[in-house]
Formats: C-alpha cells, sequence, structure tokens
C-alpha cells in the first residue's frame, strides 16, 4: 500500500513538476540570524487564511439581504452547533490580523527592511494594510445590527465631502438614496469577493518580492545599505553563511503561527463573538453606533477637529497617511538600517504608538458623547439633601446630566460640576445656563424661572456642602475645590 | 524554424514576416478589446444603471392631523420611496415631526449633519443630541453645540383630508465646501 502510494506520489510529480518548481523556492537561502523578529509576516498571513476558511464556513449560514441578514446570524449564533465559535473566531481572526499586520510594519520600518532592493516589497505590505483595514470595516458592517446600518451611513457621510464627486460616492456606498435592501449586497460583494480577490493577488506579488530580493538580514550597525553594491554583497554573504527557508527558519514561523490560531480560538470560546446589537431597524434612534477596536483612534480624531478643520482632515488625513506610507521607501532607500542609528525611526514608532493606543482608549471611553445612560440624581437619596431635590430633578430632566458629571454620575463632555459651587456664583451661574457657552447649548427659554432658580441653588450647593460626602476621597477634592 | 527565419529578417517593413506578425498582434489585441467591450457593457451598465436612475420621491402619510399636539416633536416611521421585496426592516426610516400649529408642521431627519447618526429628542430640554461626537440642537434644528456644520435637514410636510404626510427623500449628506 504503501509502495503503492509513493510510485502515485512519484507519477504526480514527474507529470506535474510539483517539486521542481515549489522546492527551490521552500528551499531559497536565507540569512542565518533570520530569527524571531521575522516570523509577523507569516503570521498575518495564517490570520488571513485561517479568515477565509472561517469566511466560507459563515457564509454558508449567512444571508446577504438587508432583511433578513440580523436573523441568519442569531441563527449562527445561538441555533447552530459551533456558530457562536465560528463567529468568534473570525472577530478575533480580524483583530490579530489587523494587529500582527501592523507589528509586521513597525518590524520592517524599525529594521530598515523596506531599503533597497525591497522598496516595493513594503509598498505591496502597505495596499495589503489597507484592504486589511477595508475589511475590518466593510466586516464590521455585515454584522448588520443596529450599529451596521449607522457604520454605512457614517462611511457615507465621510466619502460625501469629497469634492464633486462626494455624492456620487455616498450613492454608491449606500447603494441608494437610503439604506435600503441592496445596501447590505453592496458590502457583503465587497467583503466577500473584491476585497479578498485584491489581497490574494496582493499577498501572491508580496511573497514573489520576497523570493526576488531575498530576505533582508538583522541589521548591523555601521554596514549601511549602498545600491551600487548591496545586492553583490548580500549574495556573498548569503553564500558564506545562509541557511534554506525549508526547514531552518520555517519552523519558527509554524510554531508562531499555532500560537496565534491557539490565541484566536480561546478567546473565542472564552469571550465569544461581538454582541449582536438591536436589528437593523433605521427607525430605532436610541442606538450609540461605535466602531470596532481597530477604528476608535479615528472615532476619538474625528470627534476633537474643530469644524472647520473636518472637511480636510476626513479627506486629506488617510489620504496623507496613504502616501506617506506608501512612498517612504523611495525617498530613504539607502544608508543606515540599524535603529541604534536611526534614533528618529525608533521615536517616529513610539510616538505614533503611544497616540495610537492613548487614543483607541479615549475612543472605548468616548466622553465626548452624551451620556444617555446616565440616571437622575435624584434617586440617589443620600447625596441629595431633600431641600435640593426638585433641582437635581431639573438637572436631569434638561439632559445636564448628560454631559455634565456630579458626584461621579454624568457624562464627560462639559466640565465636572461636582464643586462648581465654589467657582461661580449663582449670578455667573444663571447667566452660564441663560447664554450658553463654548459647546454648550443656550437654555434661556426652555426653562422656566422656577426650574432655573432650583438648578442654580442646586449646583451652587455642590463644592460647598456642610453634609460631609460619603466617600473621603471626594472630601479632599470638594474641601480644596478641585475639579477635572 | 519560422522564429528563426524571423530574428534572421532584416526587419524592414517590407519583410512579409514582420508585417505578418504586425497583423497577428493587430488581431489580437482587436479580438481581446472586443470581448472585454462586449461583455463590459452589460457588467457595468447593471452595476452603475442604479446610480444614475433617480427613484421618484413619494408622499408617505404619518398620522391624522389630530394626533399631534402643537408644540409637540415626536418620531414619526414611513417608508422608503421603492422598497426592494427583500428590504424587510430596513425599508423603513424615520423623522422628527414638530407641530408649529393648526396645520404647520416640521419634519426634522434623524441623521445628524456631522456624520449621519441618528439624532433623539431629550423633550426635557427641548434639545436633539446625537449618541455619536456630541452635537446638538435645538428644536428648531439649529446647531447648538458639538461638531455639525449645518443645522439639521428638514422633509417636505403637507397636510391633505386631515392625514399628515412627509414626501420622502435622501439620506442629508454634508457636501463639500471649500
Amino acid at each position: 500500500m504503501l509502495k503503492f502510494l509513493a510510485a502515485s506520489w512519484r507519477f504526480i510529480d514527474d507529470r506535474t513538476g510539483a517539486s521542481e518548481a515549489i522546492g527551490p523556492m521552500m528551499k531559497h537561502i536565507v540569512p542565518r540570524d533570520a530569527r524571531w523578529w521575522y516570523v509577523f509576516g507569516s503570521a498575518a498571513l495564517c490570520c488571513f487564511i485561517l479568515q477565509v476558511i472561517t469566511g466560507i464556513g459563515l457564509a454558508l449560514s449567512y444571508v446577504p439581504s438587508g432583511g433578513d441578514a440580523f436573523q441568519s446570524l442569531k441563527y449562527i449564533t445561538d441555533q447552530a452547533p459551533l456558530g457562536s465559535v465560528l463567529r468568534g473566531m473570525h472577530f478575533f481572526g480580524a483583530s490579530a490580523m489587523v494587529l500582527i499586520a501592523a507589528m509586521h510594519m513597525a518590524q520592517v520600518y524599525l529594521h530598515g527592511a523596506y531599503k533597497y532592493p525591497r522598496e516595493m516589497n513594503w509598498m505591496s505590505g502597505v495596499v495589503l494594510l489597507l484592504f486589511t483595514l477595508a475589511m475590518g470595516f466593510t466586516g464590521q458592517l455585515l454584522r448588520w445590527d443596529a450599529n451596521g446600518v449607522w457604520s454605512a451611513v457614517v462611511g457615507a457621510e465621510q466619502a460625501a465631502r469629497v469634492p464633486v464627486i462626494g455624492p456620487f460616492i455616498a450613492h454608491a456606498i449606500l447603494a441608494g438614496d437610503t439604506i435600503g435592501g441592496a445596501t447590505l449586497t453592496r458590502f457583503f460583494v465587497l467583503h466577500v469577493f473584491i476585497f479578498p480577490a485584491f489581497i490574494f493577488a496582493g499577498v501572491a506579488v508580496h511573497m514573489w518580492l520576497i523570493l526576488r530580493h531575498g530576505i533582508s538580514e538583522m541589521p548591523k550597525p555601521g554596514q549601511p545599505v549602498v545600491p551600487s553594491t548591496y545586492k553583490r554583497d548580500y549574495e556573498a554573504r548569503l553564500q558564506k553563511s545562509g541557511v534554506p527557508f525549508w526547514p531552518n527558519a520555517m519552523w519558527r514561523d509554524a510554531v508562531v503561527s499555532l500560537i496565534v490560531v491557539v490565541g484566536i480560538i480561546a478567546c473565542a470560546v472564552i469571550f465569544g463573538p461581538p454582541v449582536l446589537t438591536t436589528p437593523p431597524d433605521p427607525t430605532a434612534l436610541n442606538v450609540n453606533p461605535a466602531p470596532d477596536w481597530y477604528f476608535l483612534f479615528y472615532f476619538a480624531i474625528l470627534s476633537m477637529l474643530p469644524a472647520n478643520l473636518e472637511t480636510w482632515v476626513i479627506l486629506g488625513g488617510p489620504l496623507v497617511v496613504i502616501l506617506v506610507l506608501l512612498f517612504l521607501p523611495l525617498f530613504f532607500n539607502k544608508g543606515e538600517r540599524a535603529p541604534s542609528r536611526r534614533p528618529w525611526a525608533l521615536a517616529i514608532v513610539l510616538f505614533v504608538s503611544t497616540c495610537i493606543v492613548i487614543l483607541t482608549i479615549y475612543g472605548a471611553k468616548s466622553p465626548w458623547s452624551p451620556d444617555f445612560g446616565a440616571l437622575p440624581l435624584a434617586q440617589e437619596v443620600p447625596r441629595v439633601p431633600k431641600s435640593h431635590s426638585f433641582g437635581a430633578q431639573v438637572f436631569y430632566d434638561k439632559g445636564c446630566i448628560y454631559c455634565h458629571e456630579v458626584d461621579g454620575d454624568g457624562g464627560h463632555r462639559g466640565p465636572e460640576l461636582s464643586s462648581v459651587g465654589g467657582r461661580l456664583t449663582e449670578d455667573e451661574l444663571t447667566i452660564r445656563i441663560n447664554n450658553g457657552g463654548h459647546n454648550m447649548p443656550a437654555f434661556a427659554g426652555r426653562i422656566s424661572h422656577d426650574e432655573l432658580a432650583a438648578l442654580v441653588a442646586f449646583l451652587s450647593e455642590q463644592g460647598k456642602k456642610a453634609v460631609p460626602p460619603p466617600s473621603q476621597t471626594q472630601n479632599i477634592a470638594t474641601a480644596s475645590g478641585v475639579h477635572q | 524554424m519560422d522564429i528563426k527565419s524571423s530574428s534572421a529578417s532584416n526587419g524592414s517593413p517590407a519583410d512579409p514576416e514582420v508585417s505578418r506578425r504586425k497583423f497577428f498582434v493587430f488581431v489580437t489585441a482587436a479580438a481581446g478589446s472586443a470581448i472585454a467591450l462586449l461583455a463590459g457593457v452589460p457588467v457595468i451598465g447593471f452595476v452603475l444603471a442604479p446610480l444614475v436612475r433617480r427613484p421618484t420621491q413619494n408622499w408617505r402619510t404619518v398620522g391624522s392631523l389630530d394626533s399631534f399636539k402643537i408644540g409637540e416633536t415626536v418620531k414619526v416611521n414611513f417608508t422608503d420611496p421603492s422598497p426592494l421585496p427583500w428590504s424587510g426592516i430596513t425599508a423603513q426610516t424615520a423623522a422628527w415631526l414638530r407641530r408649529t400649529g393648526d396645520t404647520e408642521f416640521v419634519a426634522f431627519s434623524m441623521n445628524c449633519r456631522h456624520l449621519g447618526c441618528p439624532v433623539r429628542w431629550v423633550a426635557g430640554a427641548n434639545l436633539f443630541m446625537c449618541p455619536c461626537h456630541g452635537g446638538v440642537y435645538y428644536e428648531d434644528g439649529s446647531v447648538a453645540a458639538g461638531p455639525p456644520p449645518e443645522p439639521l435637514a428638514r422633509y417636505a410636510v403637507r397636510v391633505k383630508n386631515g392625514q399628515v404626510e412627509i414626501e420622502t427623500s435622501p439620506i442629508p449628506l454634508t457636501t463639500f465646501k471649500s
């Protein structure tokens, strides 16, 4: 039997030339020092393959129709055997792919591996990253709950800002004038056919370029890239000390990919897929649309822009970032590669990653949004003395609490008012409430005389309470008039 | 054999082998272009047609005149102009309707003019508030606070035979202004 199988393989191999074609690619010589730093690319590819497989699985049950998609997702999540795990794997696989691709990019940048002759390796990688993010956005949208519906609207609104053709693009994104039956189908086609086709092609180009130029060596200080001699020197060093990719280097890729896949499955089992919020009903307006985590930093940036800059940043920001990333290697393709000789590279990576982490946390908290979940203060009996319960009720009814915090309750869009009594007099409070101010609506005409009086009395009591507040820290904060 | 003979030929336009090859190149390119054109017209036409064809807007009844109180802002639901059979719940849309007089109404689009998120009416404060980036509008739709660059868009409203009707319209898009 074994003999028969071996003979069959020899026949197939001889007639197809499989070993002859693939063998040299697998055994191409790589630098001996290409060790654990070099595993990110293959781990990202492994994530992509996992996404294709789990995606095909999900597509067997997913119905890409505006009216039925939500029900089919409910079915996959709640009833289909292992459906919840499969959805979870697809979600955490996407997260891992974004994260690992970003790490891959940071590593290549830090090691100067994008320099001559590997400029196009980097450029094809940038294109792959963009398609990966596009897959993230469209994938989040295919989770066709209320969040998916509003993601489509927000995407179309941003595209509409493009000069001249903006409305046309927005119309194409929504597949019509409004959200409707055709909207979801459009995103399904992008996510399942068009973008993956570009990723497959991009991966092929990216890998062909690896074979063409070889894997870069670990950067050594004092060994700059000189385009006129680089290829000759690289070949010479490789001949002297290189090892075949298969199996001397590939085992590390396999081990790391295994760890990544185990991590993805563990997350899928432990945390489960992202919760489906409410059905995709465009008339249900009590929703809080927010992007998945990998776009939270951008969500945060959009909230901080002054109105007059907004259109320019929405349009120009991504364009500038893409152009800078894409053409970076054409302008800096020679010289030192070692991070120790390129302090600016190190500083840029640290700065950008710190910004993205901080903005992501900020985006997750979204303190700029009104906090519609805030409860009336009047219900919190001990903290509001009886005499001010009407003022506290007004503070809730008029929506003040959605944006202002008092004693640990309320939103963060406006200043905290826990100690406002120490800062502003009753007259100043009255003026501020009536006239509004920087980013605050004017309440004159929308609050009665009695309500205003009660509200001002309640607020001027904040920070100079006779009754000690419940917690020690608040006591200190209010006594010194400190506020955030 | 052919290749050999041509590489040995002198390459002048008069050479019959060279003009034969030029002809073959032309035939291949012409056939390929014809295939692309023949297949492309229906495909591209199918994809682009819905973008060019504008649906006609309809008047939709949202309730009887006496079901709305003067000075109150309420949400009304209605159906898109030309829903597809499989649109289901996504064929519905909503507007904020405010009765301002005996037969006068104002209907606001629920889309925030910043990035299109759905604004909600906070009745106690007489304000529209957006959950995404904190846009706030007064009861007449003008901007009270936050990032929106323009007031809330309005739908056309009319009262006909004791019924309040709203004319459907596209999602308002905030477009480029330099």
